[in-house]
């Protein structure tokens, strides 16, 4: 009896990786490669093209962007403001693909036991974020977010430099040699609270009041 | 979004839609075999030396949810469309445009009412209040307290105590275009026993427990460096933002140890503007709701 051609694929191991890779790709291929070669995901615009005034961040914010990530805010605050009004109405206008660009990893999270960060920039002062850091039940009674006490320390960040060479080398940075120069005196005496402030201060402010 | 660097893109995605369509038909033709007659073929494969299968045809109707799947696709790609172009009319930024819009169309008359009245008869409205109350909650409490109690350096707005003024109009001005708290820090222009001085002398104007020799060294400290802002008499200036010194409010805390910090170190706090987030019509409704905390 001749071979089906159902056999002859399920008794080739590398038929059967190959095929299956190829069945798996088509997603992917038609999905997230188009996603690569979009103006409106690669480029600072907003979504009826308009320019929005992003920056890469800096030294400062950079270190509180690696301070957060390290203590797992992204575990309970999302940084990603859907088109929905329920949203808007509480947080302001809906996140754009082009604010991103500069999110080595995005910190979209997939979690809001807290609320949403997108747009935290200037929504309370630094002397309320420092309270609220170091003792959320400070300011907020209600509040179960955890204590940060530990934050009240010197911001580690003799790595600053090689940090900021390699975001030039994976994403659309472009660190000049002079902010790499200045970035160990930027951060020199700042505590890491001082940087996490920095790093929220700064979030979302490019569609901050726009409706 | 479908703003792609170079034309390509297009054709990139056109082509692997309809490949992938047409390979899924192509599996399906080839897979339609009919049942032979006589005798039910084996597969050829023996498991556990006995154990065989049929090869029999997938079952007719099995088949057909198949080809359903493939007309669904080819319709949703002419509905959506998905050949390369976007429907802006159903895409998500529609969507949220006509959200926006009913909800405009429910709830702004609702605003629009309240917006012309007096900041005074909109606090003594019950819905009003209600209103306001909600929006407290969502966008004031984190610092202001569920209550509006206040926390350590965030004012009580329950008091009568007015750091930049109590008359309406200006708590809705604070709101909108939000306020700069800054007292500079003294602790080098004075030194330890100064500033010691001054914070005895700083609780005497209130009548709390004190030094008299140090208030009384405290005075004349007072007199040279505290008064441009704070007044001759200690009693404060809303136009800046300093704090009455003589009343029974204290924004960091009345002990001696939180006026020596606080003399120091000076103390630097903002109110966030929410003018251009909240937009005028909210922040009227917010500002009655503040109004009305105070209603003795």
């Amino acid at each position: 009896m001749a071979q089906s051609k159902h056999e002859k694929i399920e008794s080739n191991v590398f038929l059967l990786i190959v095929l299956t890779l190829l069945t798996v790709s088509v997603g992917g291929l038609l999905e997230i490669v188009p996603l690569f070669f979009q103006h409106s995901t690669t480029t600072p615009i907003d979504n009826k093209g308009n320019q929005l005034q992003v920056k890469p961040y800096d030294a400062v914010r950079l270190v509180g962007r690696d301070i957060y990530i390290r203590e797992g805010c992204y575990n309970c605050h999302s940084q990603m403001i859907r088109p929905f009004r329920a949203e808007t109405e509480r947080y302001g206008h809906y996140s754009v693909a082009g604010e991103y660009i500069y999110d080595h990893p995005f910190q979209w999270g997939s979690k809001r036991t807290g609320p949403d960060l997108a747009r935290v920039g200037g929504r309370y002062s630094d002397e309320w974020h420092r309270v609220h850091l170091l003792n959320p039940r400070d300011v907020v009674p209600e509040s179960n977010m955890p204590a940060f006490p530990w934050l009240n320390r010197p911001a580690k960040a003799d790595d600053i430099q090689d940090r900021m060479r390699a975001l030039n080398k994976v994403g659309l940075h472009k660190y000049s040699e002079e902010e790499i120069a200045a970035a160990p005196a930027a951060v020199a005496g700042k505590t890491e609270l001082d940087a996490v402030v920095a790093y929220l201060q700064g979030m979302g402010l490019a569609l901050q009041n726009v409706k | 979004m479908a703003d792609f660097i170079s034309g390509f893109w297009n054709v990139y995605v056109m082509a692997i839609v309809a490949l992938s369509i047409l390979f899924c038909v192509f599996v399906l033709v080839s897979n339609m075999t009919k049942r032979e007659s006589g005798p039910a073929q084996l597969h050829g494969h023996v498991w556990d030396e006995t154990l065989a299968e049929y090869n029999n045809p997938l079952p007719r109707w099995w088949m057909y949810l198949f080809w359903i799947t493939i007309a669904f696709a080819i319709v949703y790609l002419i509905i959506y469309p998905g050949f390369g172009t976007t429907n802006q009319e159903r895409g998500a930024r529609a969507q949220y445009e006509a959200e926006m819009k009913a909800a405009n169309e429910k709830y702004g008359p609702i605003f629009a009412k309240y917006k012309d009245m007096d900041l005074a008869a909109v606090a003594a409205d019950p819905e009003a209040k209600a209103m306001g109350q909600r929006m407290f909650l969502t966008y004031c409490a984190q610092c202001h307290g569920s209550a509006a109690q206040g926390a350590k350096g965030f004012p009580n707005l329950t008091d009568d105590e007015w750091q930049w003024g109590g008359e309406a109009a200006t708590i809705k001005t604070t709101i909108l275009q939000g306020r700069m708290g800054v007292m500079p820090p003294f602790g080098p222009a004075l030194g330890g026993e100064g500033v010691k001085d001054v914070a005895n002398y700083v609780r005497s104007l209130s009548g709390l427990a004190h030094d008299s020799l140090r208030a009384q060294r405290g005075a004349d400290l007072f007199q040279a460096n505290c008064v441009a802002c704070h007044g001759a008499d200690g009693k404060g200036n809303v136009a800046m933002g300093a704090p009455n010194l003589t009343n029974k409010a204290w924004l960091y805390g009345s002990s001696e140890a939180t006026i020596i910090e606080t003399v120091t170190n000076g103390r630097n706090n903002q109110m966030p503007k929410f003018g251009e987030f909240l937009g005028e019509d909210k922040v009227h409704l917010l500002a009655a709701y503040v109004v009305g905390l105070n209603k003795k």
